[in-house]
């Protein structure tokens, strides 16, 4: 059972002063799956992901990667991993190419020096057209190969966020976390979108999605988590988590709740 | 087919556009010895220029960490080579030991730099590193009475601001580049010489550059100047990117130091004052941050063109003109500068020659 897991948190705790940003919180992702990260603003979502990605230490708990302890000091760590992500507001590297973007991925799996760059090394000149070959890759799969040669500011929307996915997977990640993918796109985008990460985790790469677009996270998630003031209110399957009344009373308030009875 | 032959095309007008710009930097120096060896000297000074634009574009341009201290590494490079091969100590190491020697302490001095502004930004970064250079500065101009507290001697190592005087030339393997050189009856004097040594270094510093910006770490500074968390969370180890763009920066100045001393004969700590900075900054900005052939054109345009100035807005194009000298020369020598350049930063904003929309 928890080999097929590839990602747990076991009751991890963070607290900023007195206020207690996670609490107590509990997960488990398992292999090649889409996972939801859901709750209404300041629930904790980000807090969860930054402290997972090095950002912050965790005051109590732990965090389970990949079979080992995940222990991560910097954020530069997380990509060592096997942790890739993408960011809510896109930051990608504007004046560098759409291909560069994507090279710039590979940065964590390769080792060249500037030694090697200078004098232009046969290893280093193999290891560059490695990593010229697997961005063109990744920009096929993500549909963007006309665009490999213009600088990423130029994109559109959808693409650059679409680009952002392609920058992480090139890191070779074993899970990759999605925040907020969806913010900002129109109904065309978003299922685009949708096909991308389904084709991500059924090509083996574990995708955790932290979202707001509900019917995004409903259709194609496998397993949810449900974050409400930091502590995890609900989990299970997206059937699960819809019916369930702590969820509801979450998002759409108690009082709401009482008029419909 | 067509795309094949229009690719070999291109190559071929390449090779051609290469082969008449060699022709143009071989004569040039002899071009230029016929209107005097004063324009042989500009010429080499704007190869150093060009060297130091492309030292610290490695730095500004490429890993976005705004240098206002970078003559201090040009100031270390200048004094290693006339403090070790001068009448000062009386040592005369050979050139092949100090320039070397030069860009590795030079670099060394970059990591000194670096390490403590690791998590500065911006104006921040600035700020230090304007100190640097001028702490830089004021040690060479201090540095003529060191004492130590074991002892009641001082130590005279820079000559403080009376500089060091005496410095050996370039002198290759018992060639002394100062004698100049008689090639079958064609006069090669000293200064021209230097601009062929000067033009090997500059040339070897734009492949260096150019093949680092493209490389793997290329790509590491460029994301680190594009977004930093962005840069970290691809794996990149930020702390270690930032330093090598620091020593790198560092060496190339360095080693232009180095020849500077060995053309000269003289450094001064003058020489290396914060206008020097913000005149090889401007070097950058102006020619297109981040673009190697606008760096190089910025280095070119702003170290020719305050002496053409000088030449062209004399005394006597006064009087020519209008029958009397309005403004003194040297002001409007700076005059016409500064307006060269505020023209420029308003309709190019992004330098003269910035990197193209579409690789």
């Amino acid at each position: 059972m928890m080999t097929d897991m590839l990602f747990t948190a076991e009751n991890v705790t963070k607290r900023f002063g007195g206020v207690t940003a996670l609490d107590n919180v509990s997960m488990e992702i398992p292999r090649a799956s889409i996972f939801g990260l859901i709750g209404p603003n300041g629930a904790g979502k980000t807090t969860f992901f930054n402290t997972l990605t090095g950002l912050y230490q965790v005051d109590e708990g732990k965090f389970t990667f990949d079979g080992k302890p995940l222990n991560v000091k910097a954020p530069h760590e997380v990509a060592e991993v096997g942790i890739a992500r993408t960011f809510q507001n896109i930051r990608l590297f504007g004046e560098m190419s759409v291909l560069e973007n994507v090279m710039v991925g590979r940065h964590v799996r390769t080792k060249a020096g500037a030694f090697g760059a200078i004098f232009q090394t046969p290893s280093t000149r193999r290891e560059e057209a490695a990593i010229t070959q697997r961005a063109h890759e990744l920009l096929d799969y993500i549909g963007l190969s006309k665009r490999a040669g213009d600088k990423s500011r130029t994109l559109a929307y959808g693409e650059q966020r679409r680009l952002e996915i392609a920058r992480a997977l090139a890191t070779d990640p074993k899970m990759i976390a999605l925040d907020e993918p969806a913010a900002g796109m129109n109904a065309t985008e978003t299922i685009a979108l949708r096909e991308l990460i389904e084709r991500i985790a059924r090509d083996g790469t574990t995708v955790m999605l932290i979202e707001h677009d509900m019917r995004l996270v409903m259709k194609v998630c496998h397993h949810l988590a449900v974050l409400d003031y930091g502590r995890k209110i609900a989990g299970g399957t997206p059937s699960e988590v819809q019916r369930d009344p702590a969820v509801i009373k979450a998002y759409l308030g108690g009082a709401h709740t009482e008029v419909t009875k | 087919m067509a795309g094949m032959t229009g690719m070999l095309q291109t190559r071929r007008n390449q090779m051609i556009a290469l082969a008449v710009l060699g022709v143009l930097l071989f004569i040039l120096p002899f071009a230029a010895g016929a209107l005097g060896q004063a324009w042989v000297r500009i010429l080499n000074m704007t190869l150093l220029y060009v060297m130091l634009a492309l030292g610290l574009n490695v730095v500004v341009g490429v890993a976005g960490l705004l240098d206002l201290g970078y003559v201090a590494f040009y100031a270390v490079g200048a004094y290693t080579w006339s403090l070790l091969a001068s009448a000062h100590f009386d040592l005369h190491y050979p050139f092949w030991i100090l320039l070397p020697l030069g860009a590795f302490l030079a670099a060394l001095a970059g990591l000194l730099l670096g390490t403590p502004v690791l998590k500065l930004r911006g104006d921040y970064l600035a700020i230090v590193t304007l100190g640097f250079g001028e702490i830089v500065r004021i040690l060479m101009n201090n540095f003529d009475k060191v004492g130590l507290p074991w002892s009641d001697e001082s130590y005279n190592v820079t000559n403080g601001p009376r500089g060091i005087t005496g410095i050996d030339g370039l002198n290759f393997f018992g060639f002394k580049i100062s004698k100049g050189l008689d090639l079958f009856g064609l006069q090669i004097t000293s200064l021209q010489l230097y601009y062929f040594v000067f033009l090997a270094f500059a040339i070897l510093s734009i492949i260096g550059v150019s093949r680092l910006q493209h490389s793997r770490i290329g790509r590491a500074w460029q994301a680190l100047r594009e977004d930093e968390i962005a840069a970290k969370a691809m794996g990149i180890n930020t702390r270690n990117v930032k330093l090598a763009a620091f020593a790198f920066g560092a060496l190339t100045g360095g080693l232009a130091g180095g020849l500077f001393a060995s053309m000269q004969g003289f450094v001064s700590p003058e020489s290396f004052g914060l206008l020097e900075s913000i005149m090889i900054l401007a070097m950058v900005v102006l020619g297109g941050m981040g673009h190697i052939p606008g760096v190089i054109l910025g280095a070119v345009l702003l170290s020719a063109m305050p002496e053409v100035i000088r030449y062209a807005a004399d005394e006597n194009m006064q009087q020519k003109i209008f029958g009397l000298v309005l403004i003194a020369p040297e002001v409007l020598r700076n005059l016409i500068f500064s307006l060269a350049m505020i023209l420029i930063m308003l309709f190019k904003p992004a330098g003269l020659w910035p990197s193209p929309e579409k690789k």
